[in-house]
Parts: C-alpha cells; sequence; structure tokens
C-alpha cells in the first residue's frame, strides 16, 4: 500500500529519528510513505483568524498533492499533523475561507477537502491493525514500562482531530501493548508541555513540563514515549531524568528495523 | 335553521385594545342564523354568564359564538352555561379572539378584521352543529403504581388508604429506591433507613396493596378507567410464598464475588442475595447470570440449605393480567454515568467516587460500617475535595452531560461536609462549586451551618483536572472569586454527578403514550397548574420522574399524585368525549386505511348484511369505531379515501364551512 507522507521540517533536522523509523516501519508493516514533492513548512501553528489564508496553503498543496494521487495523506509530528488536519477540516466544512484559497490557488479543479488525513498512528490502528503489527513484532520490548505522552494537538480539538477520546486517548497504550511492553496510565498524559511558551516564559514551561514527568514517574513509568518534537525537546530540556522517545523508534526496536549500535 | 346567539368579549383590555368589539359584535350580525348579538367586558364572569342565559330565553337561541379566549381557557365554562340555559352543551362554538388575534396584533383595524374573520368561521360551524351526548365508561377501582422507591411508596400508601387497592410494580427485588441507599436526610439529618423502613413495612402490611416485586410492566392497553396491564414477573427461582428471609442461603452460596449494586458496587454479595436486612419483601433472589446451578446445573448448595424448600431452579418469567383504573408512574432517577468524565480520573483511581456511593460509605449498613474510609487502601482520608455540577448545567455538551441543574446536589453535599468535619474534625474539607442553590425550607440556614459552624470550605470555581499520582489526587481549579488557580492534594474526590431518568422510563412513556421532554423526563399536563398528571388521561407522575427533586418534594408530590387517582377512582363512570369519529357504513368500502392509522386501536371490522337495490342481499365489511377507545384525534377522517369516516363535532362540512367563511 503507498501513501502520501508529510514528514515536516523538524523531522529532517532535530527529529531525524521520528521521520527514519517511522519510515522504516512503514516499510515492515506493507506501507510506503511516498513524500511529497516540494513540501513546505506547515507553519507549525494552525491560526485562528479567519480571513488569514497564507500560513495554511503549504497544508492545501500537499492535501491536493496526496488528492491527485488518490492516497491518504499521513504525517507523523503532531503540529504538522494538527496544522493540516485543521486545514483539511476547514476546506472541507468552512465554504467561505475555502472559496478564497481556492481562487488563490487557481488550479483547474477546487480542492474541497476530499484527501483522508491520518497521523501515522492513526495508520497503525486502521490501516494496519494493532493485532498484524503485533504479528510482525521479532523483539518485544518486554518489562519495559512506558508512559504515553500525548500532549494537547494530537488530541484537540477533538471535534475536528477525531482520533481519540481527548480526556482517556487509548491508541498510545494499545501500540506500547502491541510491541510487548506495559502501558502505564498516568493523568498529565494529555497536558500541555509548556509548547512555544518555552520561548517566553521559560519557568512557566519547566513548571508544566516537570508536572508531566513526575506523574508518568509515580504512576511508574520508566520511559515516556511522543509523537511530538516539541514535546520532546521540552521534557528533556527542563531535566526529565527518564528517557523520553520517539514513539516510531520503539516500534523500529520491535519491529527489528533499528541499528543494534543505537540501543 | 339555527337561531344563532353571538357574544363578543373585551377580556378587559385584552382583547378590546386592539380590537374593536362592538364593531365585531355589529358585523356578526348579519351573518347567517343570527339574531342576536352583543359584547360585554368579562363573558367569563358570572354576570356575563347570566347575560347568556338571558340572551337564550329571550332569543329562543339554539346556538352560541362566543367571540373570547383559547377554547382551552374556557369552553368547558361556556358549555356549561349554554347547559344551565337549556342548550345542548355541544351548540357552543368559541372565536379565539384572544390568543390568535388580539395578543399578536397591535395595530385596532387588522386586529378587528381578523375577530371579524373568526367570528363568521364561527357562526358557520354553529350553523352546521348537532346536539351530542358524551358515552359513559366504567372505572375500574384499583390503581397500579409503576416504581417502589419513596414516591411509589407514599403515593400507593395514600391511595389504599382512602380503600382502594394498589398494586406497586418494582424492578429490584426489594421495594425502598435511592432513599434506601441513602444515609442521612437534609435538612433535619434524620436517618433514612428510620423514617423510610416504617414506610416500607406499612406497605407490606396493607391488606390494599399488593407488592410486584422483581418485575416490570410489560404491556398496557387501554384507557382511563379501563387500563388493561401486563406484569412480568421475572424469575427469582425463590418462592416469595414459603421463602421466610433468614438468610441461609446467602450465608451458604460460594459464588461471592459479584459486584454488590446497593452498595454501589464498592463490595460484593453472593449469587442469592437480600438487597439489604430491612428489605421488603424479604425474600432472597438468585442472578441468574452468576449462579453456578443456573449456568452449568452444578452446585445447588443453597436449595440444600433451605429449611423452607423455597428455592426452584425451574422458576420461569410469569405474566399476570390486571385491570387497572389509574396508573401512576414512579419511575425515579440514577446517577448519570462518569465515563465521559475523565478529566475528573473517575475511570483511573478508586478514590474518585459519585455521591451515592459516599452515601454507602458512611452508611452503617455500608461495605465499610459506616466508618469513612478510602476504597483503595482503606485509610481515612484527611483532605475531601466534593465537585459540584459534575455533568449538571452542561451548555452546550449534551454529548457528555446535562443541560439541567440536578437540583439535589447543592443540599446533599452540603451534607457530606458538614457530616465529614462533624465526626471527622481532623479531615479538611472542600466545596467548589458553580453556584449554590439552596431555596428550600431550612435549606439555605443548614448551608450556613455547614460553611460556619463546621468549617467547610467553599470555593466559587470548578475543577479542571484530577490527575492521580501515587496515593494522592492532584486537584487542579480555578478559585473564581480570588482569580487565581489551586493546586490541591486530595485523598478524596467526591464527585456530585447529575442525576437522570431511570432507562425504564422511555419504553414506558411509549407504552404509556405519555409525553416525555428532550431530557427523557414525563410531561405534566400543565407546568403550574397540573402538575401531577401526564396529559393523557388516567396517567399521573410521582417523583423524579417528572423532574429532579428532593425527599419533602417527593412525597408532596406522591400524595398530590394519589388525590388524583383518588378523585378518579371514586367515580362510577367517567363521561367520555362525544367528538369521536364515526363511520358511514353505506360509504365504507372496508379498505382498512382508518384501522392502520388509528394510534388507540380504536377501529374494528364487521361482516354487515345490506339490502341492496334490486332486493338482494350482500354481506360488505365495514369499519366500526368502539366509542370507549376513540380519542377523536381525527386520524381516520383524513385517511379514508370514500369519506365516509367523520368526526363528530369537527365534520368534514362543519371544517369546510369554516374554511368557505374565512375566504369569503
Amino acid at each position: 500500500m503507498k501513501m502520501s507522507y508529510f514528514p515536516g521540517c523538524t523531522l529532517k533536522n532535530k527529529a531525524k529519528d521520528l521521520d527514519e523509523y517511522a519510515r522504516k516501519s512503514a516499510e515492515v508493516l506493507g506501507i510506503t510513505l511516498e513524500e511529497i514533492e516540494n513540501w513546505q513548512c506547515c507553519g507549525g501553528v494552525f491560526t485562528t483568524s479567519k480571513d488569514e489564508i497564507a500560513t495554511k496553503l503549504s497544508s492545501v498543496r500537499a492535501l491536493m498533492d496526496a488528492k491527485s494521487k488518490e492516497q491518504p495523506l499521513v504525517s507523523v509530528c503532531s503540529a504538522c499533523h494538527n496544522v493540516i488536519k485543521q486545514t483539511n477540516h476547514a476546506m472541507r466544512n468552512d465554504s467561505e475561507f475555502a472559496d478564497k484559497v481556492n481562487r488563490y490557488m487557481s488550479e483547474n479543479e477546487p480542492y474541497n477537502g476530499e484527501t483522508e488525513v491520518l497521523h501515522y498512528l492513526e495508520m497503525l490502528r486502521d490501516k494496519v491493525g494493532f493485532d498484524s503489527l503485533k504479528e510482525k513484532v521479532v523483539n518485544p520490548l518486554k518489562g519495559k514500562k512506558i508512559g504515553a505522552y500525548y500532549g494537547c494537538l494530537l488530541l484537540r480539538p477533538n471535534s475536528v482531530m477525531a482520533m481519540d477520546d481527548p480526556e482517556n486517548p487509548t491508541i498510545m497504550e494499545e501500540l506500547i501493548k502491541a510491541i510487548g511492553a506495559t502501558p502505564v496510565v498516568y493523568g498529565m498524559r494529555n497536558e500541555c508541555c509548556g509548547g512555544y511558551v518555552s520561548v517566553e516564559s521559560p519557568e512557566l514551561a519547566k513548571k508544566k513540563s516537570d508536572a508531566v514527568v513526575a506523574n508518568a514517574k509515580a504512576q511508574g513509568a520508566d520511559m515516556i514515549i511522543t509523537a511530538c518534537p516539541l514535546c520532546r525537546y521540552n521534557l528533556i530540556k527542563n531535566g526529565a531524568d527518564i528517557p523520553v522517545v520517539y514513539f516510531t523508534e520503539l516500534l523500529a526496536q520491535a519491529l527489528g528495523v533499528k541499528e543494534a549500535e543505537n540501543e | 335553521m339555527q337561531r344563532i346567539g353571538v357574544f363578543v368579549c373585551w377580556c378587559g383590555s385584552n382583547i378590546a385594545g386592539t380590537v374593536d368589539v362592538k364593531a365585531v359584535a355589529e358585523a356578526l350580525k348579519s351573518e347567517p342564523g343570527v339574531v342576536y348579538s352583543t359584547d360585554y367586558q368579562y363573558m367569563c364572569s358570572q354576570a356575563g354568564q347570566d347575560l347568556i342565559v338571558q340572551a337564550v330565553k329571550d332569543n329562543n337561541l339554539t346556538g352560541l359564538v362566543i367571540c373570547s379566549c383559547s377554547p382551552r381557557m374556557h369552553e368547558a365554562t361556556f358549555r356549561k352555561t349554554a347547559a344551565t340555559a337549556g342548550l345542548n352543551p355541544y351548540m357552543v362554538e368559541i372565536a379565539n379572539i384572544r390568543e390568535q388575534c388580539s395578543w399578536v396584533h397591535k395595530e385596532m383595524p387588522i386586529g378587528t378584521e381578523k375577530a371579524i374573520i373568526l367570528g363568521k368561521a364561527a357562526v358557520a360551524k354553529v350553523n352546521l352543529n348537532t346536539p351530542l351526548t358524551p358515552g359513559e365508561s366504567p372505572v375500574t377501582k384499583r390503581a397500579l403504581v409503576i416504581g417502589g422507591g419513596i414516591a411509589g411508596i407514599q403515593t400507593a400508601l395514600d391511595i389504599a388508604d382512602a380503600g382502594f387497592p394498589v398494586d406497586i410494580v418494582e424492578t429490584k427485588p426489594t421495594i425502598g429506591g435511592k432513599m434506601a441507599q441513602l444515609d442521612k436526610t437534609f435538612p433535619t439529618l434524620d436517618c433514612a433507613a428510620c423514617i423510610l423502613t416504617p414506610k416500607m413495612v406499612d406497605v407490606a402490611q396493607h391488606e390494599k396493596i399488593r407488592i410486584f416485586s422483581y418485575s416490570e410492566v410489560a404491556e398496557v392497553k387501554g384507557f382511563v378507567g379501563n387500563f388493561d396491564v401486563t406484569i412480568k414477573k421475572k424469575a427469582r427461582f425463590v418462592d416469595e410464598t414459603k421463602c421466610t428471609g433468614c438468610g441461609d442461603c446467602v450465608d451458604k452460596c460460594p459464588m461471592k464475588k459479584n459486584p454488590n449494586e446497593f452498595n454501589m458496587g464498592m463490595d460484593n454479595r453472593p449469587a442469592i442475595y437480600i438487597p439489604f436486612a430491612q428489605a421488603v419483601p424479604k425474600v432472597a433472589t438468585i442472578d441468574a447470570g452468576a449462579c453456578t446451578m443456573l449456568k452449568k446445573g452444578k452446585c445447588g448448595l443453597c436449595s440444600k440449605v433451605c429449611g423452607a424448600g423455597a428455592i426452584d431452579y425451574t422458576q420461569k418469567d410469569e405474566f399476570i393480567s390486571e385491570k387497572y383504573g389509574a396508573i401512576v408512574v414512579a419511575t425515579g432517577f440514577n446517577v448519570i454515568s462518569m465515563d465521559k468524565f475523565d478529566e475528573y480520573a473517575y475511570n483511573q483511581s478508586k478514590d474518585v467516587i459519585t455521591s451515592l456511593e459516599f452515601e454507602r460509605l458512611t452508611n452503617a449498613a455500608g461495605p465499610t460500617a459506616g466508618k469513612l474510609l478510602r476504597p483503595s487502601d482503606g485509610k481515612h482520608p484527611h483532605k475531601i475535595v466534593f465537585v459540584q455540577c459534575v455533568g449538571s448545567r452542561c451548555e452546550n455538551c449534551a454529548e457528555k452531560g446535562k443541560e439541567y441543574c440536578s437540583k439535589i446536589c447543592c443540599m446533599y453535599t452540603a451534607k457530606h461536609a458538614m457530616l465529614t468535619r462533624d465526626k471527622y474534625p481532623d479531615t479538611d474539607v472542600t466545596v467548589f462549586y458553580i453556584d449554590v442553590r439552596t431555596p428550600g425550607k431550612n435549606f439555605d440556614e443548614f448551608y450556613r451551618r455547614a460553611v460556619e459552624e463546621f468549617g467547610v470550605k467553599y470555593v466559587k470555581g470548578m475543577v479542571g483536572k484530577i490527575v492521580p499520582e501515587g496515593e494522592v489526587l492532584k486537584v487542579q481549579a480555578s478559585d473564581l472569586i480570588n482569580n487565581k488557580q489551586m493546586h490541591i492534594d486530595a485523598d478524596l474526590v467526591v464527585l456530585a454527578a447529575a442525576i437522570e431518568p431511570d432507562k425504564s422510563a422511555r419504553p414506558l412513556a411509549t407504552m404509556l403514550t405519555a409525553s416525555m421532554d428532550t431530557n427523557d423526563f414525563f410531561t405534566e399536563a400543565h407546568p403550574k397548574l397540573r402538575p401531577v398528571e401526564s396529559p393523557t388521561a388516567g396517567v399521573f407522575l410521582s417523583g423524579a420522574c417528572q423532574g429532579p427533586k428532593d425527599i419533602p418534594e417527593t412525597v408532596s408530590q406522591a400524595g398530590a399524585a394519589a388525590s388524583k387517582v383518588i378523585g378518579l377512582l371514586c367515580k362510577d363512570k367517567l363521561l367520555g368525549n362525544p367528538c369521536i369519529a364515526g363511520s358511514n357504513e353505506l360509504m365504507c368500502n372496508g379498505c382498512s386505511s382508518c384501522e392502520r392509522v388509528c394510534p388507540y386501536g380504536a377501529i374494528t371490522y364487521l361482516d354487515k348484511e345490506f339490502r341492496m337495490p334490486d332486493r338482494t342481499t350482500k354481506i360488505r365489511r365495514v369499519a366500526s369505531v368502539n366509542p370507549a377507545v376513540c380519542q377523536g384525534c381525527g386520524a381516520c377522517t383524513v385517511a379514508c379515501p370514500s369519506g365516509a369516516m367523520d368526526l363528530r363535532g369537527f365534520a368534514n362540512d362543519q371544517i369546510m364551512a369554516e374554511v368557505d367563511a374565512i375566504c369569503k
């Protein structure tokens, strides 16, 4: 199965692991991720101002590209996925916005949100299936107690993202079980890490990050996984004393496609 | 030819303010059949009615048109007036020139024009009116009460004390309902069991009351005074007539690990059980889903130890048919599920509980014998947070909670907080609230005592998130008055979960053709003036099935519903509505269209002999309306393709005459 893939800027720099292991694991699971040509930065944040279209055009281009190939559009980074999914939702439901964008794009055929937008985790759950993923695991991560960290962008706004219950998500816990480890459920797993506040007010961001790590540890986690480069950055920078890794890294390890020296 | 009198009411300035009443009376004077026309300030007053009676006598009137308020308001009044004057009550027509005219128009010329048109339509109809006589139906002098909580118990006792037999149908193995689970009751703090259980015993011992416990209403047919009800008595695998309630079987049952519903699942009960010590009837019940004898045919211990020989593994569901004159719905409420409120971590921590669970934790007959201990580790909590309005007043979140105020939570939370501080002064208690609503006799005083005498901390603001961390619950909340975020490490969190109608209410409403609101609360016939009657005749409402209520309010409503039932059962016969359908057999072709649309099952078919013009006889299938069952909705008259079906008092030619008069 082939799917269009939007990696995003961070995955080409700081978060190369997230990208690399995502592609390798997908191959093992029978999915080829085809990187969209000439993709541009997603803009980082979905602006809520209604008359603003410039920052959303890169998402629209990626979505149109996937539409032309009749493929779903997959991304891994929480922020990219959030922007693309929200933009697609706006193209589908906000006719005024869609009209403005389509006039600007002046393509032959207008785009109205036809492309299916998937987060990599949704791809695993809905296209691959955690049961068949489990069958492909060659190196089960037995004994690892892992706390899934969702952050905020992956799940919210729930009416648009519609990925999982925003107050009690289970998708990453299911993944952890599928790769043979033990999920640790902790209350702070869907709280904000501090996000971009780390630029403006590092103390506040530290408070937020510390609360997440402390809660995960108190509930027995010895490792945290995340899908978001910014979450990982904040948790590590603010002194997390347990490993914080991308979920794709553990997935690749379990599927046997991660080099031994990285372990 | 009719001799019609027209009476135009001013209704003070209600009508006369926007309708020129004298002009209306004058204009209608020249309508066909009208021989007398006048106006008066208040036609419904005694003087106004006397005026009508006098006019009938003076002018030999045969029909009346009253131009006044809605017929819902005073049609009955003017029908009585007509009867006083010696006319058939159904020779009166009301032209509604208030609600549908003067109140909705602002300018006098428009209002007057419309009032004249409405008056003309009524005159056209009266010209075709014929005297009607209502039929009679007998009243079965027995009442059915559905639900055996405090509402049903009080209603049943009041009806039975008046001398009428009452049956209570309760789905649980015992009557008592939610009140039996409560510890203390606000605002007087008397023990719930102490005031409830004597009433339960009264019910059991009352010679006029029968209890169908562990039973459901399976089918309801018929109408006011004559309901035919089928009651499904679920198999409890214990012979009620033999069981003595000794409890030997309960002690011996090896299947002990089943969540105990009475204690909100906070401890376990055996597969054969008696819900609680004061249960009525005090009879054991086997949980078929948990019993190995019923599932696999192995065990049979309870049967061996039962001295009375009451255990019967072959028992089947039993269906009982009974006739009733009146039905009282008292199906009560339940606490909503906390599954959609994961921000409060109800499913993540045993120490986040609902208020009803807290009630069991503080009850001497509860899972901890009344000691306030945390469900997770059995330790005494030193810091308790109460969260009010969990799922109540939930605007724009119908998929999660309820838009309405659950009404009882402010008071029971104050009660819980106060009792905790009283019994365990070393415990710090904080209550988060949106508003504290305490209207009720001695209610606000009660709440203030909790704050002022018992030192309960009340914080205006809501809890945003509860995070279990190790042994504590990290509570994040906002303090709106001090405009700051609060972080509290609590040992126990109690959620005042919203209440909703019992799930059985919706299918029951369908069976009873009783209406419900969007929240599945039963609708009353009038929100102010007929609060305990359903719009469906003969169906009455008691307790929280009609809306959130506390115990004093429930008991008042239960008594009110009982008095309405007694009023009905006192009558030997009920006068029906004469405005019912009738079929012209000569025109009917027996097509069954009317039978298919009749919501009351009032239409049957007869094979009847007809003499044909050539002197032969022919048997034809024709529709026949049961006058006792027909409610006069008119659906059949619309469905009838041959125009054979007609509604008395609203006949096709009458309606067409009205339409013609309006369009003229």
